[in-house]
């Protein structure tokens, strides 16, 4: 019984992360517009897109491979499975310890890898600079990603998620440099690898500095729904990860009685839009910078999480 | 045991002296690599069941070869039987894909008889256990794979690349010379069980660890001592460059833990300190070389570089734990460094093989003469891409398994008390990611350009898919890539004995965990499961595909591409490897290569066409091999006029060099 219980709680992580994407997406947008002093499209317009781009047909390149084809397919799996191994509002779920943070942002990585690839099967210039530039940015902005891992294992003493969460909610953690240094270089990693402002613009089309859209300009019908699908999930699986390292609590722990879930589930969806309102907020507030001063910013994130690690290294209280 | 591996081997030296009388024959090659294959299978046979049957008591064996009064000493223990597996496995693949690739050889003469050699004298190097019979196996297999790297040695760059080989291969051998002097003492106790038994003092072994690394590090390819290694192994023909990269750097890492771990005895802390740097340099310096390659078979061999360096990473935290007597973590690092020798050995085979049929079927080794392959050769794309992935480090395939147990044993150094490790395994740490990111970035690079996209040149438009061996022996790795990423549990068991004899403790034993999860320390502190990971991605994709097509919409219509409604026709618009790799140069190059790119632009109304172009310096070679190749030269050109002396004077110069040296005896203490 308490297995089948535990199996419904894991299916209800996948489906959730599933349906709480899009909405993420939407209210983000939703509030840019309204800080713009603009009335925006509905909280809802993002499954709107996608249902209409599901039933539409897809207009394929004449030259491209198979491997175009079941890209998308790959980069929403990858995408998925690691959005459900993020504790969202219960820790210790049925199947968290098949990939620990580093298995996870490694199966970013997958995403990533067959993204690139699909940006360079059609043969054009767009897709090109596309994928050059995102793995540019991926190749700092993971190293980064590493970085902070390191210096949270080493505080919780472990790398699986739900273990951190656990020990990074109790008391005996309190206020570290080390830790104010990961929450920083992971909130610029975040920007950086979700094509967020200042690093990519995730709502123009046409512009030369544009990475993850000139990736992904060949795409259409469903295979553009997938991997707008995938790119959600990914905004979600951080903003998840941040609220479940630096902001643990209302996270029901395994084996607290059931009704609490219903508080852990309010708390996510609370977290969600607080994420949102301020990544929101960041966007309207600074400008887009040039795609080469995109290295500096993510290695000062590299330099932080290095930082942080080396102090938890000659430090144990640090 | 140890007897039926030395016969495999004799097989091997016999297939080769047959080979030099009847190479030209018409199915010499049916032959030559049929025997490889069988061989190959029986050794790596004999290395699997050493490996996993025997644990405390290795096969000894001692033949009347060699040196009188020594004779030649054989052993096979846990750390042989695993490389013996690693170079047999590696052997076989390499001769089941030359049975069809052999067939493109237009110079079998130069290749047929070496090849069998090449094998033998690997499986000799790791079955020695007396320095004698080390260092002539090691020499053999330095010159038999020499040879091959000059089967096609009417190109001037083969010829280049040779004569560096030829240069770094000795004084590799002349290091491990004395290295092994310096361990057998002035007694000359050249057996590996007397200089076990000797206690080297700390000074000794410091010289020994340092000559170690520069012999077998040179032959591994480690940064500053890999330049000749991205000549070398492309040079070779592909099954052989696959042999080299992915097969015989292992072969010298096999020296180097078998010097280091084995023969000195307990490390010193600081030695970790070396290894460590030196593998983090290593691997960064390894990635960076290969992205800025637009040749194929170089770009892999650079990239052999960068996982040298993954593995004497995992080396180096080895010996650090282990100076400091953690069993456990010791037994951890090496398990994840001798893991990756292991899967790099397969997925870099798979890449050569890969580049390999490329080249057959196009003649082309420069990818910005390739693209659009993956339509005219598409099984080869797809074993390719899986080697792409895997040493990419994606899971659920098999490199990011070894790279995930060296990230867990990085966390456990903060609990080494050293200050110098404290301060530099963050770094080290920091390297490895760096070098992993890298590497995927050089596999999309490589995959992308090469094998999608439009087609560039007619080369790559008349190519078509390669034979059925060199596809099955390409399947089968590819194959082993995956089941050795989703099955993890069972490698790192069989690697168990390897530790134990080495470190003296072994990770924990896998396979009783559930759902055939790894645990290696404990599991609320991490565990990572190949199979349900990919088991999940298998059934969302499967899920994804099948609400689609079933609830929405399957329609598909072929057009033009789109582009932004500016499609140009021609395929020289594309990305090329260059260009594609510019952004990378531009953040890393500018350091690491002094790159500057020039741009050369007419004035208007000028016809002259406008110029780009790029200048990348090598800091390693114009640093520190051209000012000793110079000084060389200079020496030689000085040393010249002795050539011209009379008959009196050359005597006089040996008269006075004998009372010089009677002198130096006369004063030595």
């Amino acid at each position: 019984m308490a297995v089948i219980f535990d199996f419904a709680v894991q299916g209800a992580q996948m489906l959730l992360v599933l349906l709480l994407a899009p909405l993420l997406t939407g209210f983000t947008r939703k509030v840019k517009a309204r800080l713009l002093l603009r009335r925006g499209p509905a909280v809802i317009q993002p499954y709107r897109d996608l249902v209409r781009l599901m039933r539409k047909e897809v207009v394929l390149a004449e030259n491209a491979s198979w491997l175009f084809r079941v890209s998308p397919y790959l980069i929403f799996a990858a995408t998925w499975v690691a959005a459900s191994l993020v504790p969202t509002f219960r820790t210790g779920l049925l199947f968290s310890w098949s990939a620990d943070l580093i298995a996870i942002v490694a199966l970013l990585g997958s995403a990533r890898f067959f993204l690139a690839l699909a940006g360079l099967d059609v043969g054009t210039s767009f897709g090109g600079i596309g994928s050059s530039r995102e793995v540019m940015i991926a190749s700092l902005a993971e190293p980064a990603m590493i970085m902070i891992i390191f210096t949270l294992a080493l505080i919780a003493g472990s790398t699986q998620l739900s273990t951190m969460a656990g020990f990074l909610v109790s008391p005996e953690v309190g206020l570290r440099v080390s830790l104010g240094l990961a929450l920083l270089a992971l909130i610029m990693v975040a920007i950086a690898e979700n094509a967020r402002i200042p690093v990519d613009n995730p709502a123009t089309h046409l512009e030369l500095t544009m990475v993850h859209e000139a990736m992904v300009l060949e795409y259409s019908g469903r295979h553009l729904a997938l991997i707008e699908l995938s790119a959600s999930l990914k905004l979600l699986l951080y903003v998840s990860l941040i609220s479940c390292l630096f902001v643990p609590w209302g996270l029901v722990p395994p084996g607290a009685p059931n009704g609490l879930l219903v508080i852990g589930l309010l708390a996510y969806i609370a977290k969600l839009a607080i994420g949102g309102l301020l990544l929101a907020l960041f966007e309207t507030s600074i400008a887009k910078m040039r795609v080469f001063r995109v290295p500096e910013f993510l290695g000062a994130a590299l330099m932080l999480g290095l930082l942080a690690t080396l102090l938890r290294f000659v430090s144990r209280s640090m | 045991m140890v007897l039926v591996a030395l016969g495999g081997t004799a097989a091997l030296m016999a297939t080769a002296a047959l080979a030099l009388t009847f190479a030209q024959a018409a199915r010499a090659r049916h032959l030559v690599y049929g025997v490889c294959l069988a061989t190959s299978l029986v050794l790596l046979a004999i290395g699997l069941i050493a490996l996993l049957g025997i644990h405390a008591n290795p096969s000894v064996t001692t033949l009347p070869l060699g040196i009188p009064w020594l004779g030649a000493h054989f052993r096979l223990d846990a750390l042989s039987a695993f490389f013996l597996v690693v170079v047999n496995l590696g052997g076989a693949a390499a001769s089941l894909f030359a049975l069809g690739y052999g067939r493109h050889e237009h110079a079998p003469r130069r290749v047929l008889p070496f090849y069998p050699a090449f094998l033998a004298g690997m499986n000799i190097v790791v079955l020695a256990d007396d320095a004698f019979t080390f260092l002539v196996s090691w020499e053999f297999m330095s010159l038999s794979s020499w040879a091959l790297v000059m089967a096609h040695h009417r190109i001037a760059d083969n010829v280049r690349a040779g004569y560096l080989y030829l240069i770094m291969a000795s004084f590799g051998t002349i290091t491990l010379l004395l290295t092994f002097g310096l361990l057998a003492g002035p007694d000359g106790g050249y057996a590996f069980d007397d200089i076990r038994a000797a206690h080297p003092s700390t000074t000794l072994a410091a010289s020994v660890l340092i000559l170690a690394l520069i012999g077998a590090g040179s032959k591994a390819g480690l940064v500053p001592l890999h330049v000749w290694l991205p000549l070398a192994h492309p040079a070779a023909p592909s099954h052989v460059s696959a042999l080299m990269s992915g097969v015989m750097t292992k072969v010298a890492v096999y020296g180097l833990v078998r010097i280091v771990f084995d023969l000195i005895g307990t490390p010193a802390w600081w030695w970790s300190m070396v290894v460590l740097a030196l593998g983090g340099v290593t691997a960064v310096m390894g990635v960076l070389y290969a992205l800025m390659q637009h040749d194929l078979k170089r770009l892999l061999a650079y990239h052999t570089v960068e996982n040298i360096g993954i593995i004497f990473i995992g080396l180096g935290l080895a010996l650090a734990f282990k100076a400091y007597g953690m069993a456990w973590a010791a037994a951890l690092a090496l398990t994840a460094g001798l893991l990756h020798v292991f899967n790099h050995s397969v997925f870099k085979s798979l890449l050569f093989f890969g580049a390999g049929a490329v080249l057959t079927s196009t003649g082309e080794r420069d990818m910005e003469h390739l693209g659009g392959l993956i339509h005219r050769m598409p099984q080869t794309a797809f074993v390719f891409l899986v080697g792409c992935a895997a040493i990419s480090a994606l899971p659920p395939l098999n490199g990011f398994v070894s790279e995930w147990l060296t990230f867990q044993a990085i966390l456990l150094s903060p609990q080494l008390p050293s200050w110098g490790l404290k301060l530099l395994v963050p770094a080290v740490g920091a390297l490895l990611a760096l070098s992993a990111t890298l590497a995927a970035a050089c596999f999309v690079k490589a995959f992308g350009v090469t094998f999608l996209g439009r087609v560039r040149t007619s080369a790559a438009e008349n190519a078509h898919e390669t034979d059925r061996f060199s596809l099955a022996a390409m399947f089968f790795l590819a194959a082993l890539c995956l089941v050795a990423g989703i099955l993890p549990g069972a490698f790192i068991d069989a690697l168990a004995p390897v530790a134990q004899g080495l470190v003296g403790d072994r990770m924990p034993v896998q396979s009783n965990v559930d759902w055939l999860s790894i645990v290696p320390i404990a599991e609320s502190r991490s565990s990572y499961n190949g199979l349900l990971v990919f088991v999940f991605m298998v059934l969302s994709g499967v899920l994804a595909a099948w609400a689609i097509h079933r609830l929405a919409s399957d329609k598909l219509r072929r057009a033009p591409p789109w582009d932004c409604g500016y499609p140009e026709a021609s395929p020289a618009t594309q990305y090329t490897a260059s260009s594609f790799a510019q952004p990378i140069r531009r953040v890393f190059g500018s350091v690491v290569f002094r790159a500057r790119e020039h741009v050369e632009m007419p004035s208007p109304g000028d016809t002259r066409p406008a110029r780009f172009t790029v200048e990348l310096h090598d800091l390693v070679w114009d640093t520190l091999y051209a000012p000793i190749a110079g000084g060389i030269g200079f020496a030689a050109d000085k040393l010249n006029h002795l050539q011209f002396l009379t008959i009196r004077q050359f005597l006089s110069l040996v008269f006075a060099a004998l009372v010089l040296l009677l002198l130096v005896l006369a004063i030595w203490p």
